[in-house]
């Protein structure tokens, strides 16, 4: 009887799809969602349609940086303390395999085609790179103290890195394997995004409290953008994740215990707006129609929806403990 | 042709030394004294290395760093027996080395920073928690590292009162480091306004701290001390040196929790502390040195990564341009506290969060929310700038 009603729907969703009907994109924003739950050690999957939990997925411990596989087949996430990379099938939504990430992996980076992941070791200031086909590791990079950031740039052959001691963002040749230039930034920097264009990349200091932009040619810091909070002291301002749109128009930041996301102008640098979100905010991922961003928010055990066009913040979903990172289907 | 063969080999070997040009060094000196003192947990009791152990693993750290500035960090340790001069020592260190991280009492720290000014040496006091040095007996050439009396109390007091425990017992030894620590514990509880609702001296008759039979007798002696108190929340002991603190949790009379120098401890950092990314630290560490890391090592830690965290941001290794940098205002260095540290300008102490621990668990962290400061909520610990008597010299 089932799998009559679901032959039934399959034939129904391929006539739509033949007929050029827009039929399967009835709910316009159906995407699902993975959270990665730090302390609970768990994924929770959010449906984008109803903006629920679905699922919850165990895992190992200490689950932080997560990321889709190209193909959209499978979740990546990396549990430091389990010194392994998961790997969750999208379908199943259960674990069925892991990476050798190399001892404490916490974020990491997969260049275009997917077929190699860069993995920041925190505790061994290395990066490890790794076959994604073949699941095997191809060798591993002497980088600063502390490497957590991770970045490709859009062409594939500059891998950015920083190291939150050591206080630098490392350009890495990906053919070499060669740190090329180091560019020393603003206190523990824990993010790096790149512009789609390739002309900037974006560098959040936590404890310094701000984003450095930095020419990817000249491997110079070109500008900065600040923080202000009226109300809010200095130090609670602490950058992580940066989100950008695909025209490089507007970037998110999370500011962490300031509770807030800053809109930036990208073109001016200069902070338009600032949204209230849950405590301690992490990190973030947009739908891929950008519609909306969705923020981890670690002390208050959510994830914020953020209208994107609107700036505003239109739902709180609960997830397991102390969210982090977060993934959403292409 | 073979002087030009001469000359283009001359030339190549130039290129190639101009190329790897030699690292700049960056010489940090730790002096300290010889020995370790009893505590009266075995737990407790401190290692061979403390605090030089975290300057260690701060050296490593900078040379990750420094390789790529081309910059090489090394550490020479110095250890005065009891008899031996301490400027002496010192003044041998600073002939190789621009920095130097002590951990030494207050009058010996005075007499080296004295004698090495002109040198123009930078201290970091790693292990002084004396009052003084930061107020009457301030120095320009010594930055402190190590928290003081009054903002380990404050810290404590913070969070006490947060609790709702603002009636004290206070417990006060015979020494006189427990006296400042006892006065430090008063000036806090008038400024966030706990009630020591009685004072009681735990005199230090001597005796040895390891026994094959303590526990009987501790377990008679205590709940006899700590009896016929008024109304209290909390004890609140004094004891810096080791005499009876740590006899007094679950041996009161009447079934009231510990703080200050037992049970409930102020400290700058604790092996249990791994917040804020602390953990990859506390993990470089044990590799390291086989052991957790203690407070000492901290504030040693701290001071080596201050030096280091300056000699990159101003990319030189000159003791005068990295001191300036250290005293200007852009100066703060990360240390896994979840917040930026820097320094008071008008004493040099680094301002930073307290954790308050049980020795197994970090059970807060302060300045507690709502202890509010126009600057720094930081400085809602120890005596701050309007309060100072600290005139650098």
């Amino acid at each position: 009887m089932q799998i009559e009603v679901r032959t039934q729907m399959s034939r129904i969703w391929r006539v739509g799809l033949l007929s050029g009907l827009a039929l399967v994109a009835a709910p316009a924003h159906a995407f699902i969602a993975y959270v990665s739950n730090e302390k609970s050690n768990t994924i929770s999957v959010i449906d984008t349609d109803t903006w629920t939990v679905t699922k919850t997925i165990k895992v190992g411990q200490r689950p932080r940086g997560i990321d889709f596989t190209r193909d959209g087949k499978f979740v990546m996430v990396a549990v430091g303390d389990d010194d392994t990379i998961q790997v969750i099938d999208a379908k199943t939504q259960s674990v069925v395999d892991s990476l050798p990430s190399g001892p404490d992996p916490e974020l990491f980076a997969q260049d275009a085609a997917g077929k190699t992941l860069y993995v920041a070791n925190e505790n061994d200031n290395t990066v490890t790179v790794i076959d994604l086909a073949k699941r095997a590791r191809l060798g591993d990079i002497q980088v600063g103290v502390e490497p957590e950031g991770m970045t490709i740039s859009p062409d594939g052959k500059t891998l950015i890195n920083t190291s939150e001691t050591t206080n630098m963002a490392h350009f890495i040749d990906t053919a070499s394997r060669q740190i090329v230039a180091n560019v020393l930034v603003d206190a523990r920097p824990r993010f790096a995004e790149f512009r789609h264009d390739s002309s900037e990349v974006w560098v959040s200091s936590e404890i310094g409290g701000t984003v450095s932009i930095i020419d990817p040619g000249k491997h110079e810091v070109i500008g900065k953008v600040t923080f202000e909070i009226p109300g809010l002291r200095k130090e609670a301002i602490q950058p992580v994740g940066i989100g950008m749109t695909r025209d490089d128009k507007t970037a998110f930041v999370a500011l962490g215990p300031a509770n807030r996301i800053a809109v930036v102008d990208v073109a001016s640098r200069k902070v338009t707006k600032y949204l209230l979100v849950g405590q301690r905010v992490w990190h973030m991922a947009f739908t891929p129609d950008e519609k909306y961003l969705l923020t981890t928010n670690g002390v208050s055990n959510d994830v914020s929806v953020i209208d994107v066009a609107a700036q505003k913040v239109i739902k709180t979903i609960q997830v397991g403990e102390l969210p982090w990172g977060i993934t959403i289907a292409p | 042709m073979i002087r030009w063969l001469v000359g283009l080999i001359g030339w190549s070997l130039a290129a190639t030394s101009a190329l790897a040009a030699d690292p700049v060094t960056i010489g940090v000196g730790y002096l300290g004294v010889a020995g370790t003192r009893a505590t009266l947990s075995l737990v407790e009791q401190p290692a061979e290395n403390d605090g030089v152990a975290g300057a260690r693993l701060a050296i490593e750290d900078n040379n990750t760093t420094g390789k790529f500035l081309n910059q090489r960090f090394t550490l020479e340790e110095r250890r005065v027996k009891e008899g031996e001069d301490v400027v002496q020592a010192a003044t041998d260190l600073a002939a190789r080395n621009g920095f130097i991280v002590t951990d030494l009492p207050a009058d010996a720290l005075l007499k080296v920073s004295d004698v090495l000014r002109e040198r123009g040496t930078l201290l970091f006091n790693a292990g002084a928690i004396d009052e003084r040095l930061r107020e009457a007996d301030c120095r320009a050439n010594v930055i402190h590292t190590a928290p003081t009396r009054a903002m380990l109390a404050d810290a404590l007091g913070q969070y006490l009162v947060w609790k709702k425990w603002s009636r004290w017992l206070l417990v006060v030894g015979s020494h006189d480091e427990d006296k400042l620590f006892a006065d430090a514990l008063r000036r806090t509880a008038t400024r966030f306004g706990a009630k020591i609702v009685q004072e009681r001296t735990f005199e230090d008759k001597g005796g040895a701290r390891r026994t094959d039979s303590g526990v009987t007798l501790i377990q008679r002696q205590m709940p006899v001390f700590t009896q016929q108190a008024p109304a209290y929340d909390v004890l609140v002991a004094a004891d810096e040196s080791e005499v009876f603190g740590a006899y007094l949790p679950y041996r009161t009379w009447d079934p009231r929790p510990v703080a200050g120098s037992a049970g409930l401890v102020p400290r700058s950092w604790d092996a249990a502390q791994d917040q804020w990314g602390a953990i990859q630290m506390q993990n470089r560490f044990f590799k390291l040195n086989s052991r957790r890391m203690t407070a000492l090592d901290m504030q040693a830690w701290t001071a080596v990564r201050m030096i280091g965290e300056a000699t990159s941001r101003t990319n030189s290794g000159d003791v005068k341009k990295v001191t300036d940098f250290i005293k200007g205002p852009d100066f703060s260095v990360a240390a896994f506290k979840g917040t930026r540290l820097t320094l008071r300008d008008w004493n040099l102490q680094l301002r930073q969060p307290i954790l308050l621990v049980d020795g197994r668990m970090v059970v807060s962290v302060s300045p507690q929310e709502g202890f509010l400061h126009q600057v720094s909520e930081l400085d809602t610990l120890g005596y701050d700038r309007p309060e100072s008597k600290c005139k650098l010299k």
